[in-house]
């Protein structure tokens, strides 16, 4: 497109996946037992979002990626350590909750409250990007949310590829069922995509993005607007770890032929 | 008084396919249990006739329907618009979808519209002292809740597989068409879909056994040699004479992505876990893949859980499999696929 994209990823934090995660009580309903403790990472299909715009912004002379991202200021600050290496972007900060118990909708308004403050953001140009579920809430709700609140109703999820075609128009790969995709084709912005895993794997840490990257992630560090989000309506009766253990059976010293005979009754079973 | 309303999109010949006939039974069970409570049904495609027909048996107070070319496709723009339409014809409370791809990309943002609130990837109803109550996941399958909300209306959408389809008798029956006033030019258009560029169909949601291969189907073996050559026919046998899914580790897409030389039907959207797929099947066979914490979440909705592992350390002897066989799945599997064959 002639100028370029203005895309907006939004992108929030997660414990890493590797810890063990436990539910307590929070003040105003459910949170991880030691929160604020757990080492936090980009939320994964985020990233993907994150590092698909930056390839495509990159292929679009002109085009610019704000990534916006609400969390404990703390553990934003932590992650841009990292990820502030990978590509290029500024930052829109929201110090708030990143908790998977908090209702979409008032993060999403306050997401959307935050991007229509981008200044000289042209959303005839903008798309607007995120992973297509979260690894917290996990619910594909957020971004479909944003989208309605600023008006946008080309709306893409599970997304896998997408591409500019000749003529401007962007071409969109869509998971659906069965392991197929589905093909469209959005005449132009404003859209919004939800990533899958895409296509590109992380990007190396780069120190001289990095450099470029904390002459605007500092300030909006310091600018983060303090945000309360909570559940909304949503009355948790309950949050509990599923039953982990199983007692397993281990076959050790049973022959090929014995193994693959028990395997076969029990599929046909 | 509750008032549901089961909105469904309809299969390409107008019919309900099973997800939404799965939904049905939960808003049956909503409404039994609700005193009071009615059932519209509101149906959103090319056609509906023949999906009105299907379900009037369970006797719903209205049958809604939003039909035409244009809500053929699988798209946000004209999808809420009908689903927003049909809700609000319908003066629904309570409104339940199936979480098919079509009502996931668009049910939170009608939600939005209507000025409720949506939840997704809900796997359980329940009604007990008149109150509603669902359940869903949380980080990933790591834990369960059980919600409520105290604000109408109330779009709760179900993940497949989680409710038995409702059965009843069909008959040809008409219903209210809903007016949907679709913008003249709408800026984006379905011009299909594609299979993954192998070629090869290996998704298979409504199957039995789920069959997932790790990375040590590609790693160097007890004699030093790499096996893929070996691997792809016997997962492709098995897959064929047992109809089973097939699902990846993380680590197996991932080298898929890098350009190794791994199994060539292995794509990003076979992947299982943490970061992937989290499938419904009776069954699961785990090969050759180490089941760490991240990739049994994976296995959440998998009821029985077998693995074969040359290691017998590996997470699936930590209590996540109920039986782990410690042998060389190329062995085991070939066996596998020739006892499958004889007795075809
Ligand atoms: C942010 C994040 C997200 C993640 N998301 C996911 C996810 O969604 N899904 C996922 O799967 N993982 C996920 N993981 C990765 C996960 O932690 C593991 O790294 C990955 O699952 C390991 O894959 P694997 O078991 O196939 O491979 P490996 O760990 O390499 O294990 C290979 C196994 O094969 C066995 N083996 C080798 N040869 C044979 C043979 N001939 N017969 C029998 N057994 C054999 C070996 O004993 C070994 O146990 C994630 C990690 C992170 C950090």
């Amino acid at each position: 497109m002639s100028g370029g994209y203005h895309i907006v990823v939004c992108g929030g934090i997660v414990p890493d996946p590797l810890q063990t995660l436990e539910p307590a009580v929070g003040p105003t309903g459910p949170a991880l037992r030691n929160e604020m403790m757990l080492p936090a990472v980009l939320d994964p299909w985020a990233g993907h979002a994150l590092f698909e715009a930056a390839n495509l912004a990159k292929s679009q002379p002109g085009s610019k990626v704000w990534w916006v991202s609400m969390g404990p200021k703390a553990k934003l600050q932590q992650l841009m350590m990292s990820m502030g290496q990978k590509v290029p972007f500024e930052l829109v900060a929201l110090d708030g909750s990143a908790s998977g118990f908090t209702e979409s909708a008032e993060v999403a308004a306050a997401l959307a409250e935050a991007i229509s403050s981008i200044p000289d953001l042209d959303q005839s140009r903008l798309l607007l990007i995120g992973g297509w579920e979260s690894a917290s809430r996990g619910a594909g709700s957020t971004l479909q949310i944003v989208g309605e609140r600023l008006g946008i109703v080309d709306q893409f999820q599970g997304v896998d590829e997408v591409s500019v075609q000749e003529d401007g128009s962007l071409k969109l790969l869509e998971r659906v069922e069965g392991g197929k995709h589905q093909i469209s084709v959005c005449t132009a912005p404003p859209i919004v995509v939800g990533w899958a895993t895409g296509k590109l794997p992380e990007p190396p840490n780069n120190p001289q993005i990095g450099m470029m990257n904390m002459r605007t992630v500092m300030p909006a560090l310091q600018r983060a607007k303090a945000v309360q989000v909570g559940t909304g309506s949503l009355n948790f009766v309950s949050v509990r770890l599923p039953e982990q253990r199983r007692s397993t059976r281990i076959v050790k010293d049973a022959t090929v032929e014995e193994i693959a005979q028990e395997i076969v009754e029990w599929i046909k079973d | 008084m509750e008032k549901i309303l089961l909105l469904a999109f309809t299969e390409t010949d107008g019919t309900l396919g099973k997800p939404g006939l799965e939904v049905l039974s939960a808003a049956l069970k909503i409404r039994e249990g609700l005193a009071g409570a009615e059932l519209v049904v509101g149906l959103v495609g090319a056609k509906v006739g023949p999906a009105a027909g299907q379900i009037v048996g369970c006797s719903p107070s209205r049958i809604l329907g939003v039909e035409g070319e244009h809500f053929s496709q699988s798209r946000y723009g004209t999808d809420a618009a009908a689903a927003e339409a049909i809700c609000k014809a319908a003066e629904a409370t309570i409104i339940l979808a199936a979480g098919t791809a079509r009502a996931n990309r668009v049910l939170s943002g009608v939600a939005h519209r209507l000025q409720g609130n949506a939840d997704t990837h809900v796997c359980g109803v329940d009604v007990a002292d008149g109150a509603l109550k669902v359940t869903r996941w949380y980080y990933r399958q790591r834990m369960q809740a059980v919600l409520q909300r105290s604000s109408r209306p109330w779009v709760i959408i179900c993940d497949p597989s989680s409710f038995a389809p409702w059965t009843g008798s069909s008959r040809d029956d008409a219903f209210e068409a809903v007016a949907v006033p679709v913008p003249d030019s709408m800026r984006t258009t379905v011009t299909g879909t594609q299979a993954p560029a192998s070629g090869a169909q290996t998704i298979r949601p409504d199957t039995e056994v789920l069959f997932v291969a790790g990375a040590g189907w590609t790693k160097s073996q007890a004699d030093g040699k790499v096996k893929v050559n070996e691997a792809e026919p016997l997962i492709l046998g098995f897959l064929d004479l047992t109809k089973a899914s097939l699902g990846g580790s993380k680590s197996m897409v991932d080298l898929a992505g890098e350009g190794q030389q791994v199994l060539s039907f292995m794509t990003h959207l076979n992947q299982i876990g943490q970061t992937g797929a989290t499938p419904r099947h009776p069954k699961g066979l785990a090969t050759c893949c180490h089941g760490e914490e991240p990739h049994a979440v994976g296995w959440r909705f998998i009821n029985e859980r077998r693995a074969i592992n040359k290691d017998p350390n590996c997470g699936w002897a930590q209590g996540k499999a109920d039986v782990l066989y410690v042998e060389d799945a190329f062995a085991v599997m070939a066996r596998v696929n020739e006892l499958l064959k004889e007795s075809k």
